[in-house]
């Protein structure tokens, strides 16, 4: 299956980030049991307060090291999801925002060299599968490490929800 | 080839004999355990999917222990429906609000074995790792799998171990050995990867300190913070009517890299705002003046905490321009603490006691801070916003250093208020 086919191929605007951007900035815990409109509304107030009001859909975040490092909420890729991000782009990601894209079916992609080569607003084109961000403005393609295939397979599906709702009517295993 | 702690966790759990770090693989769980934030998604996640019970009831752990008591008629709503899907699903273990942060209760009810693998709808799952057993946090949709199904994909981790050496000096505690491991490591340091703890003192550790060190394992990215389970461990699970073995690391076992950590040259660590490896010795930010001083969590809200806290703070008084929170990390703790004295110390130098739980380590209630206000705790994280509003700072450090900050309303070596006898780590 190609990527266009499989919905693993992303074009949006860059909003870009630093290192260690936490749970508690993708979603603080004082909205922890809120609406998810509302939670949804403070993504990322802490670091950028325009991030939730002008995202577009298909956006993506782009950042440095340990994206989302902190607590296992899963609110966390949730308000980005929410939001519409398309998908995120970071140097490295903490484990647990990373299953929880995944398991979500929010697209994430390890690329080491994006921060360096996409400014805010740049138009970015993604492959997740080949692991390819290619700046649109620049010209410039940098490429990432993909995910590993069971990981694939799972943001494939849209996510645990769909396996689970597979898995209930004992229609099959979950990959 | 010998195998770490973390691959001979995840082989049991697959049914192999040996695993090699990168592996993908299927694990059975031996528990789950969820608090009151994140159960009613994983619950309505199962029903919406058609299940109408979990895998195995006797093995799900369900706790109120982030928002309690209810601090909004949210909170409420959230806590009546998790009590019904406790009712519908007919969970065994079901703790109501106050009897103790949920890892805590891991740890102190032997809720499960040395090499048995629990995952949690929490980060800080890593804390009962203290006790030889393989706990790490998941999200809730992956909750939502493992109560289907009792298994969930794991990725091998590869090991980091971490030697401990020598002993820690009059006025540090463990919170500083990994507060200043998280500085040398960094906040990233050991992603995707186990930190495995030995060497000649890890022995010398106590369950409490253990706690603290792996409850802060995540802070460094680790998905499990594991020490060996040894003759502390047996005796801390035969306090509990419960016969375990001893667990740990083949003597072969290949770590991908060994640290050490000197325990001899350390002294008290602060970690500044706002990041947990953003850490310095004490001396380098006394003086700072503090608002609000909190003495609790998963991390630092035990018995051996308040002693240090009440040794303190026995014959002083909170600073008139500070306020000291304390919460116990559970009710057994509480009592403990009632009974040795200890709250009586507390509440006489100005303390405010507050429920057994998480209090205001997360900035859900009961302690949050305005713009501009600056706190000291004992807990885990100082990410902005976490404790409130976005503007404050927080300053992590032992429970030693939060209450000789308190006493002075400013950020204090607690070394300047040792008595001369008493040593304590
Ligand atoms: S005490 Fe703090 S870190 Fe521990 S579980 Fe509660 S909120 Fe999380």
């Amino acid at each position: 299956m190609s990527a266009e086919e499989s919905g693993l191929r992303i074009l949006g605007r860059a909003w870009c980030f630093g290192d260690d951007i936490s749970t508690d900035a993708l979603s603080p815990g004082a909205y922890a049991v809120a609406p998810p409109e509302v939670r949804a509304a403070h993504t990322l107030e802490a670091v950028n307060p325009r991030f939730a009001a002008e995202v577009r859909p298909g956006d993506v975040v782009v950042a440095g090291q340990n994206f989302g490092c902190g607590s296992s909420r899963e609110t966390a890729p949730e308000g980005l999801k929410a939001l519409g991000v398309g998908c995120v782009v970071a140097a490295s990601f903490a484990r647990l925002f990373l299953r929880n894209a995944v398991a979500i079916g929010l697209p994430a992609l390890p690329c080491a060299d994006a921060a360096a080569a996409v400014a805010d607003g740049d138009d970015l084109e993604i492959d997740l599968e080949a692991g390819l961000v290619r700046n649109l403005k620049s010209g410039v393609t940098v490429r990432g490490r993909p995910l590993a295939a069971p990981m694939l397979d799972v943001l494939r599906a849209g996510g645990i929800a769909p396996l689970l709702r597979r898995r209930a009517r004992g229609a099959g295993d979950r990959a | 080839m010998g195998l770490t702690m973390a691959e001979k966790i995840l082989a049991r759990a697959s049914g192999q004999t040996a695993v090699v770090p990168g592996q993908f693989l299927t694990a059975r769980v031996d528990a789950a355990l969820l608090h009151d934030i994140f159960a009613v998604p994983v619950f309505e996640m199962l029903r919406g999917s058609g299940f109408s019970s979990v895998w195995d009831r006797a093995r799900v752990l369900v706790v109120l222990d982030h928002l309690v008591p209810a601090p909004s008629v949210a909170a409420a709503e959230v806590h009546r429906r998790i009590r019904e899907f406790v009712r519908e699903f007919e969970m065994l273990h079901f703790f109501e609000a106050g009897t103790g942060i949920c890892h805590q209760l891991v740890a102190e009810r032997g809720l499960a074995q040395p090499g048995q693998l629990l995952l949690g709808t929490d980060s800080h799952t890593t804390t009962a790792g203290a006790l030889g057993i393989g706990v790490t946090g998941i999200g809730t949709s992956e909750m939502a799998y493992v109560l289907a199904t009792g298994e969930l994909w794991f990725q091998v981790p590869p090991t980091i171990r971490v030697d401990l050496a020598g002993r820690l000096a009059a006025g540090v505690m463990w919170k500083d050995a990994v507060l200043e491991l998280a500085g040398q490591i960094g906040s990233d340091g050991a992603q995707y990867q186990a930190l495995e703890f030995g060497g000649p003192a890890a022995a010398d550790v106590d369950i409490a300190g253990r706690l603290t060190i792996a409850n802060m394992a995540v802070e460094l990215g680790a998905k499990f913070g594991l020490f060996p389970a040894d003759g502390a461990t047996v005796r801390h699970f035969r306090r509990r009517n419960m016969d375990v073995d001893a667990f740990g690391p083949d003597v072969d076992a290949r770590y991908a890299r060994t640290v050490r950590l000197d325990l001899e040259e350390l002294g008290p660590r602060v970690a500044l705002p706002h990041a947990v490896d953003h850490v310095k010795p004490v001396q380098a930010v006394e003086g700072v003046p503090i608002h609000q001083a909190f003495i609790g969590s998963c991390t630092n809200g035990r018995l051996e905490d308040l002693r240090v806290a009440a040794r303190i703070l026995a014959g002083h008084r909170v600073h008139p321009r500070t306020r000291l929170l304390v919460a116990p990390a559970s009710s057994q703790v509480e009592r403990d603490a009632m009974s040795e004295g200890l709250l009586a110390t507390l509440v006489d130098a100005g303390a405010l006691l507050m429920p057994a739980g998480c209090g205001p380590c997360f900035g859900g209630h009961g302690g949050v801070l305005a713009a501009g206000e600056r706190c000291i705790g004992t807990h885990n994280r100082n990410f902005p916003g976490r404790m409130g509003s976005p503007q404050a700072e927080i300053f992590l450090a032992s429970p030693a250093t939060v209450a000789a900050s308190a006493v002075r309303g400013r950020i204090t070596d607690p070394r300047r208020m040792l008595s001369p006898s008493p040593v304590w780590r």
